[in-house]
């Protein structure tokens, strides 16, 4: 034999994980939601499902073209963008709207910034940040489940007053299953509840964010002074479970120490509950976790873990 | 004190391979017709060759020696004539001076081979004397000159030995066969380890999926007092000396220190083996345990190798490559040296020579860091190997260094779990090289 091995620096092996697979699960742990959504709001959910994972795909593999850069479309990390952020939208919305927060998240949230990886925002939720102030008419104009788009309040709206004093409660089992009014991904806590054990059993999510961030909302709202009785309609009504557990979990822009994703959690706890609680808007999860997507570089820097042996 | 179930904080499950050979019992390989010896074969100082072209040696007699402290002897394997010293290409990539005999094939042992006496006649300074003339370095890997570390400073006051028995390196089964099959040999290398030390606490640390090895060593231990056999979770990198302290004693060793700065000596079982040999036969380190394994090779074994074998002689009697190879390694996947030639020579830390296939060495496409963090909460140094990385291929070193790139072990955890397949300890380890140069620089 003459000298022609293949040599190179050590490790030899690689794991079997890879980002596409990542993206996939994360896929798969949103297709329970998915279905809900379509069974409880019918064709116009799928309608604004497809639209909006098309149109994120689209868009990346365009902008990457655009930009000369390698078009990776099949990391499917463009279609969970899609899927978040059509979940975010309320079940009557035209046809365009995800179309433009597709365009938004995509070319300017996630490639303008670097694409995958470095985007300093969950583009999902900033694109729902921006559709909120543009169209906020539309945005917030919620229908209940079933054939008839008839208009309905969402559980934190009514909780907030909104409503009007007519407007009751649904009960909490409707609610827990999501057969209640709200954007089209978000209502349905049982389905998505079920996504994220299968995550955190694959290991793509953490349980430090998801858990410090609903424990965090809960005890602010007690301490706000909400109604006890009231505070499983602040769990289960709104965003928290789909903001805690499939975006304040992103990649990219939350911290990747053990301690950052604590703080991370309990940051955005505490502004959820300040939003919902004091603020103007009826929903603050979204917003707080972008507050705390800013702030992770800051708090990356202050939860360093010590290294072994090192001493302080 | 806890005894089983032993483990540290981060590390990574890496597929064990080890059932291609965990039941293979040792065999001496054939006997070599021509033996290449590096005259460094171990950190420290090169030997001076003790030879000339022409001489006659004997097995197990001196062929190379150097008067520096941090340095061992090198012994003949074979008794035969010396062909030639001449720099050749060693197992670590470096070019070293070699003597390469030719074997007569009468295996003459030199008239220094003979028992040394019990280890209860020998005084500690005797029992150092004979690890350091019998050329003993760290069988794990590294190499280093066992005496040297058994001779601590003054100061610095040992109560604890531990054996390391973990083998997390996937594939090796070297250790694991040794403990099965000569346990008595592993635990009279603790004991003259102990002695040599004077110390009176030891452990014998093992990984839980050697279960076999385990209860080997658990019944030749049971009359002992003063010796315990603990058991580890397998998880790599468990072996890291660093780490089987913290997972045996709960010690922590301080950054940039030594296993002495926390009372511990940790030794391969490998090493108190060849220890053991050393005082019962007189025999110096002139053969090793070398697992030959891998989907890359016919027949995978456990041989008992003489030192300067080359790696093509070893793997003809293994069967030969499967196929053609993809790569060729010393020791196991996740630190081992990969080869480009398999005409090289087995040296006192070739736990093994691993063949892996085509197919599983074949370059995956390198992704952009998506942040996941898994490289964060694999590293058994608590490090963020994402931005090292970063800073290393921004040649930003400096940065690198405040992150404390110099920390880093280099076991591979990192590399091997990231999803996008980023050469993360790879860019880490020229970052380390280039703090290191600059540091020197300023000196």
């Amino acid at each position: 034999m003459n000298n022609t091995l293949f040599a190179s620096s050590s490790p030899h092996i690689r794991s079997e994980e890879s980002v596409k697979r990542i993206m996939l699960d994360v896929c798969i742990a949103l297709t329970p939601a998915i279905i809900g959504s379509i069974y409880f709001f019918g064709f116009k959910a799928f309608k604004l499902i497809l639209l909006s994972v098309v149109s994120a795909v689209v868009f990346e593999a365009l902008t990457q073209k655009a930009l000369k850069k390698p078009v990776t479309i099949d990391d499917f990390s463009a279609v969970v963008t899609g899927i978040l952020l059509a979940f975010n939208l309320p079940a009557n919305a035209p046809w365009w709207l995800p179309v433009v927060g597709s365009a938004f998240a995509i070319i300017i949230v996630k490639q303008f910034f670097g694409g995958l990886g470095e985007n300093f925002m969950n583009p999902a939720l900033a694109a729902r940040a921006m559709l909120l102030t543009s169209w906020p008419g539309i945005m917030s104009t919620f229908t209940a489940p079933g054939p008839d788009a008839v208009t309905t309040a969402t559980p934190l709206a009514i909780m907030k007053g909104l409503a009007g004093t007519e407007a009751t409660l649904p009960s909490l089992s409707q609610m827990f299953v999501g057969n209640i009014g709200g954007a089209i991904g978000e209502t349905s806590s049982l389905l998505l509840l079920i996504g994220a054990v299968y995550l955190l059993l694959r290991g793509v999510i953490d349980w430090k964010t998801p858990i410090s961030f609903i424990g965090t909302t809960v005890i602010m709202l007690f301490l706000f002074g909400v109604e006890p009785n009231l505070i499983p309609y602040h769990i289960f009504g709104g965003g928290l479970i789909l903001g805690s557990f499939y975006m304040a979990t992103d990649y990219s822009s939350t911290p990747v120490t053990p301690m950052g994703k604590i703080v991370f959690g309990i940051g955005a706890g505490f502004l959820t509950a300040l939003i919902r609680v004091k603020g103007g808007y009826p929903e603050g999860v979204s917003y707080s976790i972008l507050l705390m997507n800013v702030a992770t570089p800051l708090i990356e820097r202050f939860t360093r873990p010590k290294v072994f042996g090192e001493v302080k | 004190m806890k005894l089983d179930n032993l483990t540290f904080k981060g590390g990574v499950h890496v597929p064990h391979h080890k059932e291609l050979t965990q039941g293979i019992p040792l065999k001496s390989a054939k006997e070599p017709e021509m033996v290449i010896i590096p005259l460094q074969q171990h950190i420290g100082a090169p030997c001076d060759p003790l030879v000339k072209v022409g001489d006659r040696v004997k097995v197990g007699q001196k062929i190379g020696q150097a008067n520096a402290f941090v340095s061992t002897p090198v012994h003949s394997s074979v008794a035969g004539i010396v062909k030639k010293i001449a720099p050749m290409i060693t197992p670590t990539g470096m070019n070293i001076n070699c003597i390469t005999i030719e074997a007569d094939g009468t295996n003459e042992l030199d008239e220094t081979v003979k028992p040394k006496g019990s280890l209860e006649s020998l005084s500690s300074k005797e029992v150092l004397e004979i690890i350091k003339e019998s050329g003993i370095t760290g069988m794990g890997g590294a190499g280093f000159p066992t005496h040297v570390k058994l001779s601590p400073p003054p100061e610095k006051k040992i109560d604890t030995i531990i054996l390391n028995g973990a083998e997390c390196e996937p594939y090796l089964t070297a250790d694991h066969r040794l403990m099965v099959e000569r346990p008595e040999m592993v635990v009279l290398g603790l004991k003259s380890i102990m002695k040599a030390v004077e110390v009176d606490r030891g452990f014998i640390a093992i990984e839980d999926n050697k279960p076999d090895a385990i209860d080997a060593m658990r019944k030749v231990c049971s009359g002992e007092t003063n010796i315990k056999v603990v058991t580890l979770k397998a998880k790599f990198p468990q072996g890291d000396e660093k780490r089987i302290i913290n997972a045996v004693t709960g010690r922590e060793v301080p950054s940039g220190g030594l296993p002495m700065d926390v009372g511990v000596v940790v030794d391969n079982v490998g090493t108190a083996n060849a220890i053991a040999e050393a005082i019962k036969m007189g025999k110096p380190l002139y053969e090793r345990i070398v697992t030959v394994t891998g989907n890359g090779i016919m027949e995978p074994q456990n041989l008992i190798v003489k030192l300067g074998t080359p790696f093509k002689e070893v793997i003809e009697q293994c069967g030969g490559y499967k196929g053609t190879p993809g790569k060729l390694i010393m020791g196991g996947p996740m630190m081992g040296l990969s080869q480009f030639t398999d005409e090289i020579p087995v040296i006192k830390g070739t736990s093994g020579i691993l063949i892996l296939t085509e197919e599983e060495v074949k370059p995956q496409p390198v992704a952009p860091c998506i942040k996941c963090g898994k490289c964060v909460q694999v590293c058994p140094v608590h490090l963020q190997p994402l931005y090292i990385s970063k800073f290393s291929l921004n040649k930003k070193y400096d940065k690198a260094e405040e992150s404390r790139a110099l920390d880093c072990i280099e076991c591979g955890s990192c590399s091997f779990i990231c999803p996008a397949k980023r050469p993360l300890v790879e860019s880490i380890r020229v970052a380390k090289r280039e703090i290191i140069a600059k540091r020197k620089k300023a000196k």
